[in-house]
């Protein structure tokens, strides 16, 4: 095997590992620390994949963005003490052991699935730029965004201003 | 290429698991943050799939332009939800989901 | 003409949050009433073949298309705007939380505008999250906790469906390479037997299930449209869900994922399911604005009915139904609100009498739910005719009988509201009730007054209006 799958197999891996850890830890700090490392494997699976423009953006945004999003939500809510967080300790094995147990049968089961892929294409594309294609092409989406935009800074107005 | 269904192969197993892991920790979770940290993952997933569809048919610059796109929305998404969660601490001082169910049906 | 329908309300939020704060929270209603007047305007002229230049056509190629199917919706968000904005007029108190109230309207508007006017599936997706976030933002507004409630659940339940739907686009770009509707239903007539395909149709359909609130997708919508602020229910169950929901699987079925058997089957067996579920889900309720929530379920599983069935008839009798049910469900709740907002209380059991203080509100109340169950000369008995009539004619008998006796279910839960909450004795604490401020009473009106004269003109509108909307179905 190349060496090219054998990072592939890496990746994907950790990324199941890390979204897993995300998932089942009991402090949701730790949690967080968790989503942002997931961005970052995305990313580095995102530059494998020929789209550096997304792999940028998920890092800058999912990573960056969010993870403070997150932490000053934290934050702002309250701190269990310790004796709670012992306790939700147990109860949180309890209910996320069959987690991986899912994910390893879910593995071996779509490994053995017998879809092909035989799709053949129309064309080329005519169009390589992401950037020609944002601002040039799909100016509706353009209109979207702004507007979704101009949406969330009304919400957090709405929602935080006392 | 012969590698490239290799590639999607383990690729869409791996954004097949990763959505799995997204509704598991929606489904069994009762804290408001964590189940926003499941949509988090769920929307990874799905811009993994799209990146990897524009990969296979060598359209990577719209599948590009979809993901950024993408990202642009959650994050918004996230931020309003966000809100709503520091309102609802402000109000009953917990983040437990269970305390909210007296709207019953 | 179809870009300003987009680009005016995106003009109107910019110039009005410049920096002439007090000039600007006064101004934000008085614009908001000219640009739903000035939709409903643009889209008759539309209707009526005047097609003036698109001034805007040289610096934005935005790709707009608009057929018989996008009028009808048109006008609809159009007068659920207007009536939105008179009822947020009258209930919403504050310059500055009526103002973020408006931006926020109008955020809704160029969502459901660029929804019903699209061509791409993934522009759909992104107008369709506009509409929800917008939709999230109003019933949180006013933070109380049940409010807060609804709409977490709303936000997850909707990125889920977000969800199913961005993975069907990823497999359909995966096959075709491009997410245009044209594109898209290429793909699904050329590959149809393979089990990627025939997943990404599915999953689609559940995602839009999901936002439409139909039954078992529905978790979200009673906590939702019971525990929104007054104008923010009016927006959501008037047209938002619909919009973004059943319009989108409208187009769908019938330009995309064209002649599927299968398809309409599940479409069929999900319309019945939710008429019998909103209509006894109904019967039991106690919370007036909970009951209406569970009856507008009951009536979208009208519409997916009749578009399960897939004819030509049919499917007029869907975009009818949705116009009507657009139309008699604002009715109902712009009258929670004045009940609402005059007693203080939507719990049946303590209402009563109402009746004789607030006589429009009766009156249109009175219109508005026999316009619902089926009661003719008004709309909704015969677009609700429509419907079993082409489901008779296509031999679903079954269907068909099922429709008729949840109408008769209809008649009585709306009944016994209306002798809880209007008629009979007045109930203690409610001496001083009176009629409802203008803005809510003017808004009741204007909806009664369409709901019944479409009901009259409707046989003259038969083969004027109605017949040319299915021209869009090929």
């Amino acid at each position: 095997m190349t060496i090219n799958i054998i990072l592939n197999i890496i990746l994907g891996v950790t990324l199941v590992l890390a979204a897993a850890w995300t998932v089942m830890t009991a402090r949701l700090l730790r949690s967080v620390i968790g989503l942002a490392i997931t961005s970052v494997i995305l990313t580095i699976i995102m530059f494998r994949l020929n789209s550096p423009l997304a792999a940028v953006f998920e890092l800058s945004v999912c990573a960056g963005l969010i993870s403070a999003i997150f932490i000053s939500c934290i934050s702002l809510t309250q701190r269990l003490t310790d004796e709670q967080a012992a306790e939700k300790q147990k109860e949180r094995f309890s209910k996320f052991w069959l987690l991986p147990v899912i994910l390893v049968l879910a593995g071996v089961a779509l490994y053995q699935l017998p879809i092909t892929l035989d799709f053949h294409l129309p064309a080329a594309p005519t169009e390589t730029d992401v950037r020609n294609i944002i601002w040039n092409l799909r100016h509706l989406d353009l209109v979207g965004q702004i507007v979704i935009l101009l949406a969330g800074a009304f919400g957090v107005v709405a929602l935080f201003k006392d | 290429m012969t590698e490239m269904p290799q590639v999607f192969w383990l690729f869409s197993i791996v954004a097949t698991l990763l959505l799995i892991t997204g509704f598991y920790c929606l489904i069994v979770t009762y804290n408001l943050v964590r189940a926003l940290i499941g949509l988090e993952i769920l929307t990874k997933s799905v811009t993994l799939f799209i990146i990897l569809a524009g990969y296979i048919t060598g359209r990577t610059a719209l599948a590009q332009a979809l993901a950024i796109t993408l990202i642009i929305i959650e994050v918004v998404v996230i931020a309003v939800a966000v809100g709503i969660v520091l309102c609802v601490y402000k109000n009953i001082k917990s983040i437990d989901g269970r305390l909210l169910r007296n709207i019953k049906g | 003409m179809l870009s300003p329908l987009l680009l005016l309300p995106l003009l109107a939020i910019l110039i009005l949050n410049l920096p002439f704060r007090s000039l600007m929270q006064k101004l934000a209603v008085w614009v908001g009433v000219g640009l739903s007047l000035w939709q409903i305007v643009a889209v008759v002229l539309l209707a009526m073949g005047h097609k003036s230049a698109d001034p805007w056509g040289k610096f934005f190629t935005l790709g707009l298309s608009c057929d018989n199917l996008t009028l009808v919706l048109l006008t609809s968000i159009g007068i659920v705007v207007l009536t939105t904005i008179l009822v947020g007029w009258q209930t919403i108190g504050g310059d500055k939380q009526r103002f973020g109230f408006m931006n926020l309207v109008f955020v809704a508007m160029i969502g459901m505008n660029g929804t019903v006017m699209l061509t791409d599936l993934f522009s759909l997706y992104i107008f369709i999250e506009v509409t929800a976030v917008a939709s999230f933002i109003l019933i949180a507004f006013q933070r109380d906790t049940n409010a807060l409630e609804g709409a977490f659940k709303y936000i997850i339940l909707s990125a889920t469906a977000t969800v199913m739907m961005l993975l069907s686009i990823s497999i359909i770009l995966l096959v075709v390479g491009d997410t245009s509707f044209a594109a898209a239903g290429s793909a699904v007539r050329q590959f149809q037997g393979n089990p990627l395909v025939i997943l990404a149709v599915g999953i689609f359909m559940c995602g839009l299930l999901i936002k439409g609130g139909v039954v078992p997708f529905h978790g979200w919508l009673p906590a939702a449209y019971s525990a929104a602020p007054a104008a923010a229910s009016v927006l959501l169950a008037g047209i938002a869900t619909k919009t973004s929901g059943i319009y989108a699987l409208i187009r769908l079925t019938t330009s995309v994922f064209a002649n599927n058997e299968s398809l309409n089957n599940i479409l069929l067996l999900a319309g019945a399911i939710s008429i019998l579920v909103g209509a006894f889900a109904a019967i039991g309720q106690s919370d007036f604005k909970k009951m209406l929530a569970y009856s507008s379920i009951s009536q979208v599983g009208y519409i997916i009915l009749a578009l399960g069935c897939g004819t030509n008839l049919a499917i007029i009798g869907a975009i009818f139904h949705l116009f009507n049910h657009s139309i008699f469900k604002s009715l109902l709740f712009v009258n929670s609100a004045a009940v609402e907002t005059q007693s203080g209380t939507t719990d049946m059991n303590k209402l009563g009498g109402l009746g004789t203080k607030m006589p429009v509100t009766n009156a249109t109340s009175m219109i508005a739910f026999l316009s619902t169950a089926g009661v003719p000369p008004l709309a909704g008995f015969w677009s609700k005719l429509i419907i079993v009539v082409a489901l008779w004619q296509n031999g679903l008998h079954a269907y068909a009988t099922i429709a008729v006796l949840a109408s008769v279910l209809t008649l009585a839960y709306l009944l016994l509201m209306q002798r809880k909450v209007f008629f009979g004795k007045l109930a203690d604490g409610l001496a001083n009730v009176k009629e409802a401020g203008w803005g809510i009473t003017s808004a009741a009106t204007i909806l009664a007054a369409i709901t019944v004269s479409v009901g009259i003109l409707f046989p003259w509108m038969f083969n004027s209006v109605l017949i040319p909307i299915s021209s869009f179905l090929k």
